[in-house]
């Protein structure tokens, strides 16, 4: 793979890896442990919805890793045969939860709850783009909620979008990843976690990207990841372990 | 074509459209007063209204958050006191597409207003006729050619208005999705087919509009 000179030419020794925003906190926190081991390496995150991460893929972009918060969008890339043959590992899980602002004075304690007239917007991520918001669609499927909410629900770009909305106040709920609320705990409450059985799994694939020059090194940082210190990281930021 | 691609042109024409109306009465207006007034602070005020054109709509987007967010400065008294909030509206749409476009609307038809022979103006005056009258008289049909290309240039700056759109008014697919947008989305999601169709519509349609206006402005009206 040609990767491309000037602006963005990675110096030896860097990898490039595209995770779900919503590993944002645990990946950096992952990264730094990878560079302390591995002196001369440097991580470059680029962190988004998982569905624009693969089309920049596809779209041939330099990335070494990619770790999407859902089978699909690294099914997608996959089946270019863009990924690196047996690097691809199921590394966490995640729980999908029920937001409202903290300051929020609407009841709202179960999905049922959406239905009230108090509800005025509803956020999810972009179903199109990001697995977050495919998930909160399973979810509304499941309590047979879709048509009477489709006039209340605001697309968000991504995840943390969804989160920030509601931390600000602009909706008056929203359907994230519970380690997403974790990390504005004092601007979201946590209404309730969605039961298991309304959505597909949350699963998160990681892999190395075929033809990248830092093959080893990728390799390295996947191992990390997939390690007891890398998942002890994740499991401080509220991911649960994969489901083989 | 279908019902979404017809209903993302449609809106972007009535975003537009309602958009270059309100930089067309406001920014005549404010051009008029840059161009024959003489205050404190009159320069700062044409920085401040010109900002728009030179900041990233990202920043753009920012403030008007900021102002006419739900909690924002401004938009916290207006939910309090109506319980309405701009956020996720065509109307938070219409608002980032004017405060992008005025900018433009005012540098033109402020040029054009100050090269009006002030002589003109003033025989204006000495035959009895006041400031109002002389401005749509006089100073008004002389700016037209400055105008009329800031009106267009606005409107083609509003109907490409994405990054503060976007931020202000979301992607609500039937409601807030301008074409910008559905482009965005639907290459984002890897729908090329569908992408392309809008954007070949989009070019066609821009560039009618810029072709009907320049003829306009060459003949006058």
């Amino acid at each position: 793979m040609v990767l491309p000179t000037g602006i963005g030419a990675q110096s030896p020794h860097e990898i490039t890896v595209s995770a779900a925003i919503s590993l944002k906190n645990a990946f950096e926190d992952i990264a730094k442990v990878f560079q302390e081991r591995n002196p001369g390496a440097k991580v470059l995150f680029n962190f988004g919805a998982s569905g624009d991460l693969a089309r920049q893929i596809e779209a041939g972009a330099p990335v070494d890793v990619f770790a999407s918060a859902a089978r699909k969008d690294m099914d997608d890339i996959d089946g270019k045969g863009l990924v690196a043959s047996n690097s691809r590992k199921n590394f966490a899980g995640n729980a999908v939860v029920l937001i409202k602002p903290a300051n929020s004075n609407i009841p709202i304690s179960s999905i049922e709850d959406l239905k009230r007239k108090e509800v005025g917007k509803i956020a999810i991520g972009n179903p199109k783009t990001v697995p977050a918001g495919r998930y909160a669609e399973e979810v509304l499927r499941h309590f047979n909620l879709q048509e009477t909410l489709k006039k209340k629900l605001i697309f968000s770009e991504n995840v943390r979008q969804v989160l920030d909305y509601v931390a600000r106040g602009e909706v008056d709920a929203g359907l994230v990843y519970s380690t997403d609320a974790m990390v504005r705990s004092k601007e979201v409450k946590v209404v309730m976690k969605v039961p298991e059985g309304s959505h597909q799994p949350v699963v998160y694939p990681i892999g190395v990207i075929k033809g990248t020059k830092e093959e080893a090194l990728s390799k390295t940082f996947v191992d990390l990841v997939l390690s007891q210190d890398g998942q002890k990281i994740l499991n401080k930021y509220g991911f649960i372990p994969a489901k083989p | 074509m279908d019902e979404s691609v017809l209903f993302s042109l449609r809106l972007s024409l009535q975003v537009a459209i309602a958009a270059t109306v309100l930089v067309v009465l406001v920014g005549t207006g404010m051009s008029f007063i840059l161009a024959r007034k003489n205050f404190r602070g009159k320069e700062i005020l044409d920085i401040f209204l010109t900002l728009p054109l030179v900041l990233p709509p990202t920043v753009t987007g920012y403030y008007l958050i900021l102002f006419m967010g739900r909690n924002g400065l401004v938009g916290r008294y207006l939910f309090h006191w109506t319980g309405w909030s701009i956020m996720f509206t065509w109307y938070a749409a219409v608002l980032a597409s004017f405060i992008v476009a005025l900018p433009l609307m005012i540098k033109t038809t402020r040029a054009a207003i100050e090269s009006v022979d002030t002589n003109l103006i003033k025989v204006s005056y000495t035959l009895g006729h006041g400031e109002l009258k002389t401005f749509f008289r006089v100073i008004l049909p002389l700016s037209k050619k400055g105008m009329i290309s800031g009106a267009v240039l606005s409107f083609a700056r509003a109907m490409g208005e994405f990054g503060a759109t976007l931020m202000v008014a979301g992607n609500i697919p039937g409601k807030t999705n301008t074409m910008p947008i559905a482009i965005y989305t639907s290459a984002s999601s890897g729908d090329w087919s569908r992408a392309n169709m809008m954007v070949i519509f989009f070019t066609l349609v821009s560039g009618a509009f810029l072709y009907i206006a320049n003829r306009f402005s060459k003949k006058g009206f």
